[in-house]
């Protein structure tokens, strides 16, 4: 399966990496992908890393196991560069995406030197600007997908709107904010190395 | 073709049972199979169901309250896991020794202890031997099928046995992927009615239901049972085409891949059945012959047929995700080596207890047993039988 893509996230319990990688799921397979999205669960406690994964194909996906050697990494609160080896197989032909303030010097010091692309983008001000609350996982999301480029940006968009709408059925004020808030980490995804 | 979805493995069999409409559910929620209850909870509140959903106090009472329903003439579901299935013992062979076709959905865990929530099939290996068909699902789909079928097969007049489904604690409950659902009508259509030919709720027939049976019947009644699960081999085949007529997927006693000229075989049950097949690519596009039995139905044993399609190995190793601490082999193996004996079939078999506890098992594991089964093919010698996969400090 050449054209599989596998994502490792690490967040922080109650900063949503989780439902970030199930929504990339969701929007993978309304492109027509075959796709997995599932956490690795452990201790389930408010702060504590958590891991979660995806895979994306074009064909169907029989493998159960965990993901090694992916092909990207979300990093969700850089707080986890000093207690989780982020970088652990991740492929230097593909990249690692980190919700950061800190420049390049710092964060090439924090990954034991992992020599493939490093992308930073500050989601906690994306995250206040457009929802006026800390969300990391919007912004993440949509810097994973213009990263990876597994779908287009005006795809993703479009799947997200329909998503929210069916997700904040309850409570539809809040859609335009997080619409905002991907289309602003979609153009704020920074490469630094 | 069916409706493209994606589903984890819970809402898949949450949703094969409201598509089934059962006239009741008890149940009691344990992890990882919480979510069923609480999906089909969901159904029965906002009336998609009109399911008697009955919110036991344990998981003893879960059994127990669907052997009532099955006995009155109803339809009963439930769902649980390790320990759940662990409380329900005594009720598991109440249900299977009274003939009642309750299907229960098991999301394989560990059983406590040191407590674990984690996949193994320790839950599922410990009943065995208590008279339920078992259908094992390597993923949603086949968890979601599994169900579909579930009914028909144990509610057929030549069988009349409990039936569990199988699926992978967390692997597959908890991983959405992609899925394939029928239309609900087509499923009930496929699924029938419950029509019991005796039930306690029937005035015309007074009867009791699990009265004492001393020495001069109970063997005679274990006989029928026995009888019953070698009559559901028949019947898992038959409803399975029907399935395949009627909704297009192909389902046997044990999955194929690629067997025609395998050299080296693994065989195995749920999740770990579609990692080995990835690692099998791989091998193959290096020009190694390797394969994988992958058993979808472990009770009735379809012994014959296994060893029939083992006759041609060289190598076989047999994947346990359970030890049973026996001293010599987990209850695959243990059923696989003893059909091809009895077959006469004699391929060098050994056995590895893997996956204990939710340690997880990769394609790079399933390389290793198969660079282990190039040696035995090619020494033939099996050193230690009973090995492990995974296990540190090896």
């Amino acid at each position: 399966m050449s054209n599989l893509i596998e994502i490792r996230w690490h967040g922080r319990g109650g900063q949503g990496a989780k439902t970030a990688s199930l929504l990339l799921a969701d929007a993978a397979f309304n492109t027509g992908k075959y796709i997995q999205g599932f956490p690795e669960y452990g201790p389930e406690r408010m702060g504590a890393p958590i891991t979660a994964y995806n895979r994306i194909s074009d064909e169907p996906i029989t493998i159960h196991s965990n993901i090694y050697d992916p092909d990207y990494v979300v990093v969700v609160d850089d707080t986890l560069l000093d207690a989780v080896d982020v970088t652990a197989g991740l492929k230097e032909s593909g990249a690692i995406i980190i919700n950061t303030t800190q420049d390049a010097e710092f964060l090439k010091s924090k990954l034991n030197g992992y020599n493939g692309a490093i992308y930073k983008i500050d989601a906690r001000k994306i995250s206040v600007e457009t929802l006026g609350k800390y969300f990391p996982n919007t912004p993440m999301l949509a810097a994973v997908v213009k990263v990876s480029q597994i779908m287009s940006d005006e795809a993703f968009l479009e799947d997200m709107i329909g998503s929210f709408k069916h997700k904040f059925a309850k409570k539809p004020e809040v859609i335009d904010g997080n619409m905002a808030a991907l289309r602003m980490a979609l153009e704020q995804v920074e490469k630094v190395n | 073709m069916g409706i493209r979805e994606r589903l984890s493995g819970n809402e898949a069999a949450a949703y094969a049972m409201k598509q089934i409409n059962p006239d009741v559910v008890a149940a009691f929620p344990i992890t990882p199979s919480t979510e069923i209850p609480q999906y089909f909870s969901m159904y029965v509140d906002n009336g998609e169901v009109d399911t008697e959903f009955v919110p036991v106090e344990s998981e003893h009472s879960a059994m127990s309250a669907c052997i009532g329903a099955e006995a009155a003439g109803a339809r009963a579901m439930t769902a649980t896991s390790a320990n759940g299935l662990s409380l329900m013992w005594e009720m598991i062979y109440i249900a299977s020794s009274l003939r009642l076709p309750i299907v229960l959905s098991l999301v394989n865990r560990a059983v406590s202890g040191p407590l674990n929530i984690h996949n193994d099939h320790s839950d599922a290996m410990g009943v065995r031997d208590a008279g339920w068909i078992m259908l094992f699902s390597e993923n949603n789909q086949e968890a979601y099928d599994n169900i579909l079928m579930a009914h028909r097969i144990a509610e057929h007049k030549d069988v009349q046995l409990p039936l569990m489904v199988c699926q992978d604690g967390f692997i597959t409950s908890h991983s959405i992927e992609n899925i394939e659902l029928e239309d609900t009508d087509k499923v009930k259509a496929f699924v029938g009615t419950y029509k019991p030919e005796h039930y306690l709720l029937n005035a015309d027939e007074p009867m009791a239901v699990g009265p004492l049976d001393l020495q001069a019947f109970l063997f005679e009644h274990k006989k029928q049972q026995a009888e019953a699960m070698r009559n559901a081999k028949r019947v898992v085949k038959e409803v399975s085409e029907d399935f395949e007529r009627t909704f297009g997927r192909h389902y046997e006693f044990f999955e194929r891949y690629y067997m025609d000229d395998a050299e080296l075989v693994v065989v195995a049950m749920n999740s770990t059945a579609g990692t080995a097949k990835a690692a099998i690519n791989e091998l193959r596009s290096q020009g190694i012959r390797a394969g994988l039995i992958k058993v979808r139905m472990f009770r009735p044993f379809p012994a014959e047929e296994i060893a029939e399609a083992l006759k041609n190995a060289s190598a076989i190793a047999v994947l346990d995700k359970s030890d049973s601490l026996n001293g010599c082999g987990g209850a695959l193996y243990e059923d696989v080596v003893s059909a091809m004996f009895t077959s006469n079939i004699h391929v060098p078999t050994v056995n590895y207890v893997y996956g204990i506890g939710g340690r997880d098992t990769t394609t790079d594991h399933i390389k290793t047993v198969f660079t282990d089964l190039r040696m035995i093919a090619d020494t033939k010698d099996i050193g230690n039988p009973y090995r492990y996969l995974g296990l540190r400090e090896e």
